[in-house]
């Protein structure tokens, strides 16, 4: 397999989720603009030119082009599975160069600036396995302004799915304008802290109008995303009808002692693409 | 009520805007998050390579690219305003700017310093890059870009028709963000 062929295709990638926002995202925007009116129309209106001029323009829609998070799904059978992680960051090195974009990577102890978007843990690869041959692939950039909203909550069990409502929607209020609005709300419930967290923002993967398989899972989203949208707080916090587009909730076993809630509220931009890598090394952007 | 205007604003003119007031500003602006206004808080107007009290100040790190040895602003929306809260009453009353670009909104103390100083805090649609990008005409200049990095230096650009701007709190102590 050729390396530096599968990093065109990641970049390609990057571009993609960066320059273009899903489908799903733009329906769910336009039916906002619908209905709201004043500064929340206003706010609408120039979000879905920002997003065609930016589509256009093959610029990224945003100045905070994020951390790069990488949900890889490497099929058991797939042969180069060690080509991977290089080309990824090779990837991201072009990425900031070309596209281009922000550098965004910080030494914590210094504050310097790596330039590359590259540094310790970063870009996030989050990596799991699948039957087949081929490899799956997922970017999230995601910014600070609605990555700083993100809460865990340990609850005591007996606070129950009550609770952890309460838990959703306090956080969705404090956050107010801040990040963006109008959000995705990703929730973990169960597991750990670390797992809750994770599966929060594993949530904001799932297309904007779908639901969980699970009944009742997706019966407690439609509950949260009625309640954060009577909060009034609406687009960019300057008041409206719709505050979240979607409230997508994944779940874990939780220990008898443990209820974590791990909230991760995604922007309006919420940038997302996936491709598929195949055996011969050919792959697809989607 | 929009409004179609340039800098410099004058105070009548300030005391005019309103929340939900829609705004599109013409001249110069400035670019300052958390490392500048670190920065700033420790210095006096006469120590600044620049002038604030001409311009806007732009709570915004810029994508920025170098093409032919000039800066081009490639998405430019606004940051999260409420990380300078802490900063903001500070350098209003030092620096003499009266008009400051954001997103999301500010707190009370920044709120008592625009009314303190007949200033207003507009909100710029948040993750509007390209279109903010659009608007700027040119980069006049960069200062303490090595030392900050991209996203934290201070970005003195020049813009037209910079908006839409909703007046989100006005220099009557009045606050959109408040309905929460």
């Amino acid at each position: 397999m050729d390396q530096k062929h599968l990093e065109e295709g990641i970049l390609q990638l990057i571009r993609k989720a960066e320059t273009e926002i899903p489908p799903d995202v733009i329906i769910a925007l336009k039916q906002a603009h619908s209905v709201e009116t004043g500064a929340a129309k206003i706010q609408l209106e120039a979000m879905l030119t920002n997003v065609e001029m930016a589509k256009k323009k093959r610029c990224p829609m945003c100045q905070d082009t994020g951390i790069l998070t990488f949900f890889v799904n490497v099929g058991t059978n797939f042969r180069e599975t060690g080509l991977l992680k290089q080309a990824i960051e090779k990837a991201v090195i072009r990425a900031t160069l070309e596209i281009p974009l922000r550098p965004n990577t910080v030494d914590p102890m210094t504050s310097t600036n790596h330039g590359d978007n590259l540094g310790s843990y970063l870009p996030h690869i989050l990596w799991d396995f699948e039957p087949g041959d081929t490899v799956h692939i997922m970017t999230l950039p995601k910014g600070s302004g609605s990555e700083n909203m993100s809460a865990l909550g340990m609850l005591s069990p007996s606070a129950g799915l009550e609770g952890v409502k309460k838990f959703v929607v306090d956080t969705v209020k404090k956050a107010g304008g801040r990040p963006c609005p109008p959000i995705v709300v990703g929730v973990g419930i169960g597991g750990s802290a670390d797992l809750a967290m994770n599966l929060g923002k594993r949530a904001l993967t799932r297309p904007v109008g779908t639901h969980h398989a699970e009944k009742s899972i997706a019966h407690l989203e439609g509950e949260l995303l009625e309640i954060i949208n009577k909060t009034g707080i609406g687009p960019m916090g300057l008041g409206g009808k719709i505050t979240a587009l979607d409230v997508h909730v994944e779940v874990a076993h939780r220990h008898p002692a443990s209820l974590p809630v791990g909230v991760v509220i995604q922007c309006w931009a919420d940038r997302r693409a996936s491709m598929v890598v195949h055996n011969d090394g050919s792959w697809e952007v989607r | 009520m929009e409004y179609h205007t340039s800098f410099p604003l004058s105070s009548e003119m300030l005391k005019k805007l309103q929340v939900n007031d829609v705004l599109y500003i013409t001249g110069k602006i400035f670019t300052a998050r958390d490392c500048a206004h670190m920065k700033m808080r420790t210095m006096k107007p006469t120590d600044l390579p620049f002038d604030p009290s001409v311009m806007g100040l732009y709570h915004c790190g810029p994508l920025m690219k170098k093409e032919d040895g000039r800066w081009i602003a490639v998405s430019a929306g606004p940051t999260t305003s409420s990380r300078m809260e802490e900063f903001e009453d500070i350098l209003l009353d030092r620096f003499g700017f009266h008009l400051i670009i954001g997103k999301g909104g500010m707190g009370q103390r920044t709120s008592r310093a625009l009314k303190k100083t007949g200033s207003v805090y507009a909100a710029f649609p948040g993750g509007a890059g390209v279109l903010a990008a659009e608007k700027i005409i040119s980069v006049s200049e960069v200062y303490w870009l090595e030392e900050l990095g991209m996203p934290e230096a201070v970005w003195i650009l020049e813009v037209k028709e910079f908006g839409p701007l909703v007046v989100a709190m006005d220099s009557t102590g009045r606050s959109l963000y408040n309905h929460v």
